[in-house]
């Protein structure tokens, strides 16, 4: 609305004398410019990891999306398995996430006193600006152990035995693996996904909630019925954000995934994902390599994958029409 | 929940007070639920700073900003890496804000209702959360390949992708809380629209414009993955900006991954470094914002 307004005030500012419309054109230009350059950018991405990956897509064909051999002597590559590492650590770092999110958001708009809700806030957000090398970092050294001596050994030997999904908790002990990973991006999304919940939460026009609670509504009543429903779309649109997110984290699932180039049924064992697994064998990948475009149609499916995610989630957030 | 409440006055007295019981009970344990989650998140930040202090103090010396890093067993510290972390977080930033500079100014004031604007809006959303590691993917195949090689212009040139949509963000955001009376204002004494932005729009938001640039470089300057493919790292000193060039997060990877005890202290002597850069980056851009309002 502000905007439109904005450019009819200018547009009268553009029908000045000739050399004030020479700086306009330039400067109008200039921004344009700016922006189709944005575009560029996004479609220069697209075009260079597919160029990048065209010599494995032409040479595996389909099957270089469903093969699930990683074998660099035998120059064998199939995507199926670091695809599978990434779909499923990233579900279940959402599975652990939003509960946890909504909380916080829950809290910080409905529940925490005035004074409290800033700080709080800001630490929230403080968690969202750690790099993420801190969270792989922290991670290995604090939670693997944690997970290794006391946690995993306490599960397996309890839900491990149990019939039907007993296979879920199977396996050694180590530490690392899909659980801890997808425990890790938990941790690295959920002030995403918080933010957002607080941002759309706080769209919800007063009056509807004090209807609410002049009709008796507990807290919880009015967050449930009233707010949830008003927001739904966008709460929905920040999940997405956050999946979008977790999808591509590369360093911090490097160091706690145990990195194994097979599929693991078993919540503790070892895995890998398509950021993880680039990052590690970039290294060793020749320039011109067939492993080196592998790789990098990896990172071209990864790019297809997030674009997905990432667009369902700016449709479900774009703000209603009206405000 | 929402059919009970509206069946009506109940004669039953019991039901109601059972009613009423549970409808607090509810109340109160989703309280105690949202309270629990909040002190969850908070206790990761916690334990991710104590973790920080109690390891990285312990490698923590003069050493470590005098000394460039050596091989493992003869000591030796980061200032190569963290050079090259503020030449390259430099150099990105100062190439990425003035793009995403017009981009959100051509998105505030000159595509209003156009198509070119929402998919610029779209995309620039889009490269906000890309995966950065594709980024990095991105400049090797644009950058490294073809010119022969890892270098510091490349690792900027991804960091500079990166902050591109960050600073557009901001500056759409921040241009478009703009008063319409001011541009009037500024019209009406006749100056063009270019004039009526740069010199009247621009200082009016320009602590927002500042919040935008520094979380940008925040953001960037924790970066790993594109600098992996990009600038590679580099352990010895080097500020040639067509060689490999160190970066702190690059020597922290290394560092941390490695079986050396002295190298993981000093790698999280450099984790404790560029995280306290950060949050002190972010805590800064909120005070500048809030100054304003």
């Amino acid at each position: 609305m502000s905007s439109s307004t904005a450019s009819a005030v200018s547009d009268l500012a553009a029908t000045r004398g000739s050399s004030a419309s020479t700086g306009d054109r330039i400067f109008a230009g200039l921004c344009k410019g700016a922006g189709i350059f944005v575009l560029i950018l996004l479609g220069a991405i697209i075009v260079e990891l597919f160029i990048g990956g065209w010599p494995a897509f032409r040479t595996f064909g389909l099957s270089f999306v469903w093969g699930a051999n990683w074998d660099p002597v035998a120059e064998e590559f199939g995507a199926i398995v670091p695809i599978y590492g990434t779909i499923i650590t990233s579900i279940l770092a959402l599975l652990l996430a939003v509960p946890v999110a909504f909380g916080i958001a829950y809290f910080l708009t409905e529940i925490s006193p005035m004074p409290l809700r800033r700080p709080v806030g800001t630490a929230v957000e403080l968690l969202a600006a750690v790099p993420s090398i801190i969270y792989g970092m922290w991670g290995f050294f604090v939670i693997v152990p944690l997970m290794a001596q006391y946690i995993q050994p306490a599960v397996i030997d309890s839900a491990g035995e149990l019939p039907l999904i007993g296979w879920l908790f199977a396996g050694p002990p180590f530490g690392t693996g899909i659980f801890t990973a997808a425990l890790i991006l938990a941790i690295m999304i959920i002030p995403f996904i918080s933010a957002t919940m607080r941002d759309v939460f706080q769209t919800v026009p007063p009056v509807f909630k004090e209807s609410a609670y002049g009709l008796g509504c507990t807290r919880w009543e009015v967050m449930w019925n009233i707010v949830i429903p008003y927001t739904r779309k966008s709460v929905v649109g920040g999940i997405m954000l956050g999946l979008g997110r977790a999808l591509g984290e590369t360093l911090a699932v490097t160091f706690v995934i145990g990195n194994a180039n097979r599929i693991a049924t078993s919540l503790f064992g070892p895995g890998n994902t398509i950021a993880s697994l680039v990052a590690l064998e970039f290294g060793e990948a020749e320039a011109g390599s067939l492993k080196l475009s592998a790789l990098l149609a990896l990172g071209f499916i990864l790019f297809v994958l997030s674009f997905i995610v990432l667009a369902v989630s700016r449709v479900l957030l774009r703000p209603r029409a009206g405000q | 929940m929402s059919t009970t409440l509206l069946a009506g006055p109940h004669k039953d007295l019991a039901a109601a007070g059972q009613l009423g019981r549970r409808r607090k009970r509810t109340d109160s344990l989703m309280f105690w639920l949202a309270m629990a989650a909040t002190v969850v998140g908070l206790l990761f930040l916690l334990s991710i700073l104590v973790t920080l202090f109690w390891r990285g103090l312990e490698a923590m010396s003069l050493t470590v900003f005098t000394d460039v890093t050596r091989p493992p067993g003869s000591g030796g510290g980061l200032l190569n890496a963290i050079v090259g972390s503020l030449i390259q977080t430099m150099i990105g930033a100062a190439i990425g804000t003035p793009i995403g500079l017009l981009v959100g100014t051509y998105l505030s004031e000159y595509s209003a209702g156009s198509k070119l604007g929402d998919a610029v809006r779209f995309v620039s959303d889009i490269l906000l959360s890309a995966p950065s590691i594709l980024i990095g993917l991105f400049i090797y195949q644009l950058l490294v390949l073809p010119f022969g090689g890892f270098s510091g212009f490349a690792g900027s040139m991804a960091l500079a992708v990166i902050v591109i949509p960050i600073v557009v963000r901001t500056t759409e955001d921040m241009l478009t809380l703009i008063p319409t009376a001011l541009r009037e204002a500024a019209v009406a004494l006749g100056a063009p629209k270019w004039k009526m932005i740069v010199l009247v729009c621009y200082p009016a938001v320009r602590s927002g414009l500042i919040t935008g640039a520094l979380l940008a470089v925040a953001r960037i300057a924790g970066e790993t993955a594109p600098l992996l493919f990009t600038s590679l790292g580099n352990l010895t000193w080097s500020i040639d900006m067509t060689k490999p060039m160190g970066s702190l997060p690059v020597t922290i990877y290394t560092y941390a991954g490695s079986p050396y005890a002295d190298w993981i202290a000093l790698g999280w002597t450099g984790a404790l470094l560029i995280t306290l850069g950060v949050l002190a980056i972010n805590i800064i851009a909120r005070v500048v914002l809030r100054q304003r309002s």
